[in-house]
């Protein structure tokens, strides 16, 4: 059941994308719309079969890479839909649609349920939910940084297309840029001590420097650098956007890195 | 009874003809009492701008009312004759008369078509008018109806939307790096006509911080106060800059006066927030070499005028859909305009009596089923007897002012009075009366030059 819903879901997740893309192209208020409507659709598929997968899972307590990367996804359509409706952002479909979409892709590439689990802290859990969270708010930051690069470069070279048309003002990508990092950052962090406390449990170390670990501290170092040096020394606008845009490498390297030691428990 | 207009406009006259025959705000009502005094010229109203001079007038009859207006025109200035004039003109009457004068309040017949400007010029034209009282019933509607119409346009098509003026061109850009204008600071370099203008615009869009500097320290002074701004030492305005978001120079140096170095200062100073730099000057005042500068953004004269460009082709579409709808408010107006013939009020008045009339001795001859035939014929007798000896002095009364100036108001009381109206009477007045009364001094502040010119060559008057 769950999965026939995963599969119903990515199909709308995909035709939104291909809709979303559209839009871009010829920016009609129809295709907005029509948009809008197959996102909202999938996004409540989307809801059932994690709502039912919770329901059917055995062990709730030690969800798997594939719930993770599925959960982001969701919580990324859902903050797109709390900005469409309170900002009227058409725009910013095209952008996070398809970035959700290619998140659940992953998700369906992984097994539901990873076979070689092993029993692990009891509250693992709370570590990939608040994970998956600072992750999404990354993603949202990069998205910001991406369409403030294009409006930028458009500006810039005196472009004046659709694209020009409907993408928001900078100050207003911008001010999403910082929001998104100043909300994703104490959730990464937050992750992060409870990723260390649920290793501790299960293997007797904090901090084993294997490839996932070792990339979240470098993320986590670099976010923070890039925050302070917003607050302190003005690295916003385009230097913000590019750094967040790498910043946001470094966070799929971190999730390549949890593949990568095998699609057990994270951490 | 008929409506006539007869002017010239930028389509018809080079600006040599049309600067004569302007007529100052100044001389308006004198001109208007000389209008009204012309043999059968019963209502008028005079409309001046820079790119038209136009002449509406309710006349007695087509022919002489044009000739009447002609005079009037070429009596505007001496050095025109009227022979000169005529090749100008244009004349217009009944439909085609009320069509021009809603497309041009519509902005469709304007140099630049979806300005909002000339709707504020027929508004004032109007109170001039009203304040004299050159105009009648008839124009009165009329005119009332075609600010109604140019409203109805600007809501119901995109016509306006796009930035088709350089000034708004600059605010629509802002807006593009600016998600909220009204935190926003604007530093106004120079007096230049179209900075000035930009920066009203800017005022109008939300901005409230406005910094003045101009060579001559009272000038900046007095522009600071009438922007309610503050001034700036010219020769500290490089320094001031990293405090304004928008800054917008047009003055008449013959060189640069920002460098990128002193750009690339500013964007140090404000923490990399972006500026947004405007240059309308020609030559230019600030080098272009900042444009490399990151979170800088310089747009010069033609960039902006790129940007009308592209915006006036669209216009055109949306141009289209707002001549459907004159067409279609055209035929209101004609409706009610037909109304106010003497004869046809006059049939449907003898038309509506005898109806209550023939009611009434139905209902009584109904109940009376025993009366001889000579008494039904009295008894109706008396009825249309009452009946002609109440409408009596109606009809006459109509007969006779049918020539008069206020032939239109009586016309129009006798069918309110009786209950003649039909709905096109009620739309008219609906609809004059919701659009009147509304704000038209910040339409009039926001006055520009309808050609797109860079400030040195800007010699238009100001309307």
């Amino acid at each position: 059941m769950a999965a026939m819903f995963f599969v119903v879901t990515m199909a709308l997740y995909f035709a939104a994308t291909v809709s979303y893309l559209a839009y871009l192209l010829w920016a009609t208020e129809a295709l907005s719309k029509i948009s809008l409507g197959i996102t909202a659709v999938g996004f409540t598929s989307h809801s059932i079969a994690l709502g039912v997968g919770m329901v059917g899972a055995t062990d709730v307590s030690s969800p798997g890479f594939h719930e993770a990367l599925s959960f982001s996804s969701w919580v990324l359509i859902l903050v797109f839909l709390v900005v469409e409706f309170r900002h009227r952002l058409h725009v910013l479909g095209s952008f996070i649609v398809p970035l959700a979409l290619i998140s659940l892709v992953f998700a369906a590439a992984l097994p539901e349920t990873a076979p070689t689990l092993t029993p692990v802290f009891r509250t693992l859990w709370v570590h990939v939910t608040l994970s998956m969270l600072g992750t999404v708010g990354f993603a949202i930051a990069f998205v910001a940084g991406v369409m403030y690069l294009i409006q930028d470069g458009l500006l810039k070279s005196k472009r004046f297309n659709v694209l020009y048309s409907k993408l928001p003002a900078l100050d207003f990508l911008d001010h999403l840029n910082q929001q998104s990092i100043v909300t994703g950052f104490p959730l990464l962090t937050l992750g992060i001590i409870t990723g260390a406390l649920s290793a501790e449990f299960s293997r007797g170390s904090y901090l084993n420097w294997n490839p996932e670990q070792t990339w979240a501290l470098v993320t986590w170092v670099f976010y923070f650098v890039v925050l302070m040096g917003r607050l302190t020394v003005g690295w916003r606008a385009k230097r913000a956007a590019y750094l967040t845009i790498i910043g946001f490498a470094g966070v799929i390297l971190t999730l390549i890195g949890v593949v990568l030691k095998g699609h057990g428990p994270v951490s | 009874m008929h409506i006539v207009v007869v002017g010239l406009s930028h389509k018809t006259a080079p600006v040599e003809i049309r600067e004569k025959l302007a007529i100052p705000e100044s001389r308006m009502g004198e001109a208007l009492t000389r209008l009204c005094s012309y043999q059968g010229v019963r209502e008028g109203i005079l409309l001046s701008t820079c790119n038209r001079v136009e002449v509406y007038a309710v006349v007695d009859e087509i022919e002489s009312g044009y000739g009447r207006i002609q005079d009037f025109l070429a009596d505007a200035h001496l050095s025109l004759s009227s022979e000169q004039l005529t090749p100008h003109l244009y004349w217009h009457e009944g439909d085609r008369a009320i069509s021009h004068l809603f497309r041009v309040a519509s902005s469709l017949d304007s140099m630049i078509v979806g300005e909002s400007q000339i709707l504020g010029q027929i508004k004032e034209a109007f109170d001039v008018a009203l304040a004299h009282k050159a105009t009648g019933i008839i124009l009165n509607k009329v005119v009332k109806k075609a600010i109604s119409v140019a409203k109805r346009v600007r809501t119901e098509t995109k016509i306006a939307e796009m930035a088709v003026s350089v000034s708004y061109a600059a605010v629509e850009l802002a807006k593009k790096i600016f998600s909220n204008l009204s935190e926003k600071t604007v530093l106004l370099v120079g007096a230049g006509e179209m900075a000035k203008l930009a920066a009203r615009h800017f005022i109008a869009n939300g901005v409230r911080h406005v910094r003045v500097t101009t060579r001559n320290p009272q000038h900046a002074l007095e522009l600071a106060n009438r922007f309610s701004g503050t001034a700036v030492a010219f020769e500290e305005f490089l320094e001031d800059m990293a405090s304004a978001d928008i800054v917008l120079v047009s003055t008449g140096a013959a060189h640069y006066l920002v460098s990128e170095d002193d750009v690339q200062r500013s964007v140090k100073q404000r923490m990399n927030r972006p500026m947004f730099l405007i240059d309308i000057s020609v030559p230019r005042n600030i080098d272009p070499a900042v444009r490399h500068v990151d979170n800088a953004f310089l747009f010069d004269i033609d960039d902006l005028k790129t940007r009308v460009e592209q915006n006036r082709g669209e216009r055109l579409n949306e141009a289209e859909k707002a001549e459907r709808m004159v067409v279609d408010e055209v035929g209101i107006v004609r409706q009610w305009l037909q109304s106010l013939e003497v004869t046809p009020t006059i049939m449907a008045l003898r038309a509506r009596v005898d109806d209550i009339k023939q009611a009434e001795l139905d209902k009584t001859l109904g109940r009376l089923a025993n009366l001889s035939a000579l008494e039904r014929e009295l008894v109706e007798a008396m009825a249309s007897s009452i009946v002609n000896k109440l409408i009596h002095n109606t009809m006459v009364t109509l007969k006779a002012e049918v020539n008069s100036s206020e032939g239109a108001a009586f016309v129009e009381a006798a069918r309110r009075f009786f209950s003649l109206g039909d709905p096109a009477v009620c739309n008219v007045n609906e609809s004059a009366s919701s659009s009147s009364g509304t704000c038209h001094s910040s339409q009039a502040d926001l006055r520009e030059v309808g050609e797109v010119t860079p400030r040195t060559g800007s010699k238009m008057p100001d309307h």
